[in-house]
């Protein structure tokens, strides 16, 4: 760590305890983004984003106070600090019971880097520029095909965070994403369909992108949107379905990894986000049946390329695998060290030590951190199946790819998806395209629906950059894990509704 | 522990920074936006406190242009070296950039109304005041034994600044207190919620509205199982603004143009001049309007006024961009963020739309809008927090939570009756939303949730 932020943080640390704190941590952030946007053969725009500052979070008398400032002195960050334990003192009157944090053994001063080969923030604006633009041309050879917008979108950040229990870190992490949509306009613009989300954001470099290898692929992509244009509407009905990769990731980020975060179990995301079906802790844990025994799902921070992969959370914790689902059964939460606590009677009776999964996240330098999901990722069945295997077992369904709307209610029991493309299965065979399909689904009974998945040649990582949660709101980046399978006698509705 | 001093860059300073980054550019046009903050907040839930925080930031962007390249850079560091580095990059990034040949010139000196949208008493709550707003929902549901209270209060202090190389330069501050709170019985089939919102802090009435919240609570115990289907509804306005705020997004004129709108014609060509919904509706965007208060010009510069995008069902005014405006010989409206339902007729309240309904659904407000079809502005998403049933002209029950498919076009072509606007607090999006409640038949429910 740079001896000017390691003093800094340490300026911060000293003026909370001497206000009071019995906690603090601190960490100052340098935050990158880089985007490179157009239209068809041109370009929109190119911003660089830049900001700095301290964030300091501290426990006095067992409740939180926060505050942040941009003002990196010795005394801007002091002053933040103080400013942190007159906010927790105030909060005292309205305190009922205090915070405990669980322990977390001192990583001591360390540093972790993301793995990335090519820094985006070295190539050159032109070339991403005239990158982009190709494969817009590629997109815009479709006949149909009369608008494309893409761009790129770089992230780097430059973490540093200490706290009073020791711990000195610097993290480096880079991620990429080139959103692409390519729109189809019928001949008497009375029909538009898009074609989107093609490329998922990854914890990579530049390289990441030129392997997706965005200008061979485009023109693949105007055509499915054209396709589109004449694809049949769907038949409402109950439909086995066999969802990719590529579409899963959502779902299983919507109805398993948002359900198992512990803060929304135990109601402390009740004003917003929601709360969680999968709760209280005490009915659910070792005896919920989330699916078949088949499904184990794992949260982890250090898959290579995860979106949230790191090496050591925003709360000083070196995150651990865990698995969320265990033979189909509830098995654990997602946890910071606040949160871990409020588990301590069942990591006892399974003879495990409570402490946080590595959980924590703060979105920013001025953002507080809070639980945060890690890569929960369904792993790869046993037997050696891909996606065309999966295809070839179904007698008649809906093949979807790629994510689309998305909708779930707030304890995360009913919701509908949408997708990119959907193609009608007869016979075990791709018979043709299919529109404005959706499913809606009720979690439990969806998951334990599934009777085929595929192995780990089938395993790709899907992800969000913007997932959101938290007053004020936060986005964390996240990836998926997920492989292929299949869902017996799902509800599919019509969307395309003209009155 | 009030707004810090230099928190919000003043007016004479914003001048200095403009000229001093026109001086020290070498483009051939400079553009600067600078928005510095003071934001407070405080969350509480499961009847227990949760974090809260202070936040004091800042960021100036510096948009370059040489000819038709052009290039942004941002900074938060508003120190001279910092300043200069994020000119020199934003040039830098402008030189490698592509043409843009729909690049504009800078906008010349305008002059803007000015918005009393600053107001002392919000700047300068401190920690007590909000620990005190927290305490006035958390002792009344400790106290009650039989619910939990989840809340969340954020204020914020604002000022904005735009100015460029031509001459212009806009300045305007403001503040704002938003308070929402959801209460939850603690058998766990009970869930309510009420907000409120206003640039000043002192006419937030904390105690009243988590009170409201507590009793939609309770009345919202045990709901019962209704079949999906198409029903009357009474919207709060809260639900109002969830659908209604959405239009907003789709008033793009270039989009209707190109054949990929709600608002395009078939045959080519768009929508205005046409009747699109109910003609006692009128949807407006107005900095001025005493319940919106809203910054009263653009990222640009633009000056914005009174627009009405809706006027008595026909569709009015779409929203041009400089470019598309000039290419289409049409004013350029701007992009206001701020919008407002209002009715001509007579209004009614809830409880005479209730009275005057023999079975319909009334919603406290809706959950996770998603696009489903951009044809149309088909959205799904779920009520939430209090959902009831009517039957001969009385709530009868509380009703278990439902998902929808429809739009608020066909929403508002459907409407039976509207009340007076209020100010809304709690729309995915954010921003002044001002919505009426509303009663509107055929509203297409196509699922039940067991969600509470």
């Amino acid at each position: 760590m740079d001896a000017g932020v390691k003093a800094l943080l340490m300026d911060a640390l000293n003026a909370a305890k001497m206000a009071g704190a019995g906690y603090a941590d601190a960490r100052i952030g340098h935050y990158r983004n880089n985007f490179v946007i157009t239209r068809e053969k041109q370009i929109i725009q190119v911003v660089d984003t830049d900001t700095m500052g301290c964030g300091v979070r501290v426990l006095v008398d067992g409740t939180w106070g926060f505050a942040a400032t941009r003002s990196l002195t010795p005394d801007g960050v002091a002053s933040a600090a103080k400013d942190a334990v007159a906010i927790a003192k105030a909060n005292r009157i309205a305190r009922d019971r205090a915070v405990e944090l669980a322990p977390t053994p001192s990583v001591g001063e360390v540093s972790w880097t993301s793995g990335y080969t090519t820094d985006p923030f070295t190539i050159p604006i032109e070339q991403k520029a005239d990158l982009l633009i190709k494969a817009n041309t590629e997109a815009l050879k479709v006949a149909s095909v009369k608008f494309v917008n893409s761009s790129m979108f770089f992230v780097k950040e430059d973490k540093n965070y200490a706290n009073t229990d020791g711990a000195v870190i610097n993290q480096l992490m880079v991620r990429s994403w080139l959103p692409m949509q390519i729109t189809a306009i019928s001949a008497d613009n009375s029909d538009f369909q898009i074609r989107t989300n093609t490329i998922q954001p990854m914890g990579r470099g530049y390289e990441y992108l030129l392997e997706q290898d965005p200008i061979g692929n485009a023109g693949k992509w105007g055509e499915e949107a054209a396709q589109k244009l004449k694809a049949k509407p769907v038949e409402v009905g109950r439909y086995d379905l066999v969802l990719h990769p590529s579409h899963l990731w959502l779902t299983l980020h919507e109805s398993v990894a948002h359900p198992t975060e512990l803060d929304r179990a135990n109601g402390y995301e009740a004003n917003y986000a929601g709360t969680s079906f999968v709760s209280p802790p005490e009915k659910m844990l070792g005896k919920f049946k989330y699916g078949p025994e088949f499904m184990n799902v794992q949260g982890d921070r250090s898959q290579s390329g995860g979106c949230a992969t790191t090496g050591y959370d925003d709360e000083g914790v070196q995150p651990e695998t865990f698995l969320v689902i265990k033979n189909g059964v509830v098995n654990d939460y997602q946890t910071t060290r606040e949160q871990a606590m409020w588990l301590k009677w069942w990591y006892d009776s399974q003879g495990r030590p409570t402490r946080s999964h590595g959980n924590s996240y703060a979105d920013n330098w001025n953002d507080v951190q809070f639980q945060r999901m890690p890569n929960v990722s369904l792993l790869p069945g046993e037997k050696d199946l891909v996606w065309e295997d999966l295809i070839a077992a179904t007698d008649s369904g809906i093949a979807i790819i790629g994510d689309g709307s998305f909708s779930i209610d707030q304890q995360r029991y009913n919701a509908q998806f949408g997708g990119q493309l959907f193609y009608e299965i007869k016979g075990g065979k791709i018979v043709g395209m299919l529109k404005d399909v959706a499913y809606q689904m009720r979690t439990p009974d969806f998951w334990n629906s599934m009777d085929m998945i595929g192995g780990k040649r089938g395993y790709m990582l899907g992800g969000s950059f913007f997932d959101g949660k938290g007053q004020p709101g936060q986005v964390n980046a996240v990836s998926h894990g997920v492989v292929p399978a299949r869902f017996r006698q799902i509800n599919v509705i019509n969307t395309g509704r003209k009155a | 522990m009030a707004l810090p001093a230099n928190a919000l860059t003043s007016q004479s300073d914003a001048e200095a920074l403009v000229a001093r980054v026109v001086k020290q550019s070498k483009a051939d046009a400079v553009h600067v936006n600078l928005q510095s903050t003071y934001t407070t907040n405080l969350r509480f839930a499961a009847n227990q406190m949760s974090t809260s925080g202070a936040v004091t930031d800042a960021q100036l962007v510096v948009t370059s242009a040489f000819g038709a390249k052009h290039a942004i850079a941002t900074t938060n560091d508003l120190s001279d070296a910092s300043i200069a580095r994020v000119i020199a990059s934003s040039e830098a990034l402008a030189k490698l950039a592509p043409d843009d040949p729909e690049s504009m010139p800078e906008l010349p000196k305008q002059s803007f109304q000015s918005v009393p949208a600053y107001f002392e008493a919000t700047a300068n709550v401190s920690p007590e005041d909000r620990a005190r707003a927290a305490l006035a929902a958390l002792a009344p549901a400790r106290a009650a034994g039989d619910v939990n209270a989840a809340g969340f209060l954020i204020v914020n202090a604002t000022a904005t600044v735009v100015g460029n190389s031509t001459g212009l330069f806009a300045y305007h501050r403001s503040t704002n207190a938003n308070y929402t709170i959801t209460v939850r019985t603690t058998d766990g089939t009970g869930s309510g919620w009420a907000g409120a919102e206003h640039p000043d802090w002192t006419k937030i009435d904390f105690a009243a509205t988590s009170a409201h919240a507590l009793e939609k609570a309770r009345a919202s115990r045990s709901p019962k199982a209704i079949e999906p289907g198409r029903y009357t509804v009474i919207f709060e306005p809260q639900a109002v603004g969830d659908l209604v705020q959405l239009i907003g997004f789709y008033l793009d004129a270039r989009s209707a143009d190109e054949g990929r709108s709600p608002f395009t014609k078939t045959g080519g060509g768009n929508k205005v001049g046409q009747k699109i919904v109910d003609t006692r509706v009128t949807l407006l965007s107005d900095p001025r309007d005493d319940q919106l208060l809203d910054t009263p010009f653009d990222n640009e510069g633009l000056p914005l006024g009174r627009q009405v995008w809706i006027d008595k069902g026909a569709l009015q005014q779409l929203q041009y961009t400089r470019y598309w405006a000039k290419k289409s010989k049409q004013p350029a409206t701007g992009n206001p963020g701020s919008i407002k339902l209002q009715g001509t007729g007579p209004t009614q309240t809830i409880d005479e739309m209730i009275a005057s309904t023999q079975r319909g659904v009334l919603v406290t407000r809706l959950w996770y809008l998603r696009e489903v079809d951009p044809r149309t502005i088909l959205y799904t998403g779920l009520t939430r927090d209090g959902t009831f049933l009517i039957e001969n002209g009385k709530i009868s029950a509380a009703v278990r939570n439902m998902r929808f498919n429809d739009s608020p076009l066909f929403m508002l072509a459907n409407l039976d009756a509207m009340g007076q606007p209020v100010r809304v607090a709690g729309t995915e999006a954010g921003g002044a939303v001002v919505m009426p409640p509303i009663k509107v038949h055929d509203f297409n429910f196509t699922s039940l949730s067991e969600a509470v």
